[in-house]
């Protein structure tokens, strides 16, 4: 059905009833994907998790298992919205609305989570950074859908955290996110680091994190992490923060957001 | 386009309608079912108004389609008396005259049920994040939350 020109999927809609009231999306026909079994719940999977990609932001933070796993993944997902919008909303949704300022994107790559695409050709695993490509624009084809978001298993003495910035502190779009994802020695030296951030360039972009490797954090790597995030800023200049500021406060927040996994992997 | 005919459970009861399919379940609670309680503030999901518990869900009702109501359990503001008799939330924000123009109340009163059915004992913080999505153009925030507290202290037998 949804090969069929102009269907769209739907989970919570919260975006997509909103496109269609707005007449910013006009589709034939609309196909609910949640009734279908394992659109919707987690579940362990190959040491990690498998979450449906319709399960409701709510139901990722009342699974304990996966928020001691990954809490950065967890708050990036409940940062969207309100707790109405909470009930509803889903990674899918969140992934492939295709916004660069999607809360749930940047931990969810940093972890190295892969989308479980089905279609009329089958099944294909795609790592989540290659489902966006321009604002509002996904890599899927027609009759394409995202079934499932793998997150693989959790060494010891790793963790993550997202942290992004608003003027308010609730319902608002991010003006930078920041996801970070790091692995330890268990000793608190960093042996392995992922940073990707959001609402500072089309899509989420990558950081090189390599300078945080062998370090306990300190000072130096800090500053080095807080310049290499900058330089892949590529933001635009609007009301809600100038490319100067993003660019500026995607280095602090790569810096803070780093830290707290930190804290975090020590704790595990 | 034909009509998709939805049966669920409104407020204890069967509930049959017929809906379009672009038709939002807060357009068929108030235009089909004459419930008219959930109002439409913004139909973007912003403020709050329409909210009603689904499957034991807090969601805005406009940003669902009626048609996504198939075989579920929903609570809408006209299931939260008993009769004659007011829920605790509803009779504490009398008291404390939680309202102004009363147009967001219908949605803050089903979205404090909601906190208070899983968390009895919110912390004034969490009570205030959990109705971050209700707004209230009449700014009575600060009455909204001690009528809350109050409601919820009363309801713990307190």
């Amino acid at each position: 059905m949804l090969g069929a020109t102009g269907a769209r999927p739907l989970s919570g809609g919260t975006d997509l009833i909103v496109q269609l009231k707005s007449g910013r999306n006009r589709p034939n026909a609309i196909v609910d994907l949640k009734k279908i079994p394992g659109m919707i719940g987690i579940e362990a999977y190959k040491g990690g998790f498998k979450i449906g990609a319709s399960t409701a932001g709510a139901q990722l933070g009342e699974n304990a298992a996966l928020v001691k796993a990954y809490p950065g993944v967890v708050e990036g997902a409940e940062l969207i919205g309100s707790t109405q919008v909470q009930g509803r909303a889903s990674l899918a949704g969140n992934l492939c609305n295709a916004s660069p300022a999607a809360d749930s994107v940047p931990c969810l790559a940093a972890a190295g989570a892969i989308a479980v695409v089905v279609g009329p050709d089958g099944e294909r695993e795609v790592l989540v950074e290659k489902i966006p490509v321009s604002p509002g624009k996904t890599s899927l084809k027609a009759g394409e859908f995202i079934k499932a978001f793998i997150l693989p298993e959790r060494p010891a003495h790793a963790s993550d955290a997202y942290l992004r910035f608003i003027p308010r502190t609730e319902m608002d779009i991010a003006v930078v996110g920041a996801g970070v994802n790091i692995v330890t020695d268990g000793a608190g030296t960093i042996t392995a680091a992922t940073v990707w951030l959001g609402a500072v360039a089309p899509t989420i972009v990558q950081v090189d994190a390599s300078c945080l490797v062998g370090t306990k954090l300190d000072d130096a790597a800090l500053a080095k992490l807080d310049a290499a995030a900058q330089a892949v800023c590529k933001p635009i200049d609007d009301k809600r923060g100038t490319i100067e500021y993003r660019t500026k406060v995607a280095g602090v927040l790569a810096r803070r957001a780093a830290a707290i996994a930190l804290k975090r992997a020590g704790e595990r | 386009m034909a009509k998709i005919h939805v049966t669920a459970t409104i407020n204890g009861e069967e509930a049959e309608f017929l809906c379009e399919p672009q038709q939002t379940m807060l357009d068929v609670l108030r235009d089909e079912l004459s419930l008219t309680g959930s109002k439409e503030g913004c139909g973007s999901g912003d403020c709050g108004a329409c909210s009603i518990i689904v499957d034991g869900r807090l969601v805005c009702s406009c940003l669902m389609f009626g048609a996504e109501a198939a075989g579920t359990d929903i609570m809408t503001i006209e299931g939260m008396a008993q009769g004659e008799k007011l829920h605790p939330l509803q009779q504490k924000f009398l008291e404390h005259a939680a309202l102004q123009c009363g147009f967001c109340t219908p949605g803050v009163l089903v979205a404090s049920k909601a906190l208070l059915d899983r968390h009895p004992n919110p912390t004034e913080e969490q009570a205030r994040y959990w109705l971050a999505g209700n707004l209230c153009r009449c700014t009575g925030y600060d009455k909204i939350i001690e009528a809350l507290m109050d409601a919820a202290a009363e309801m713990r037998g307190e």
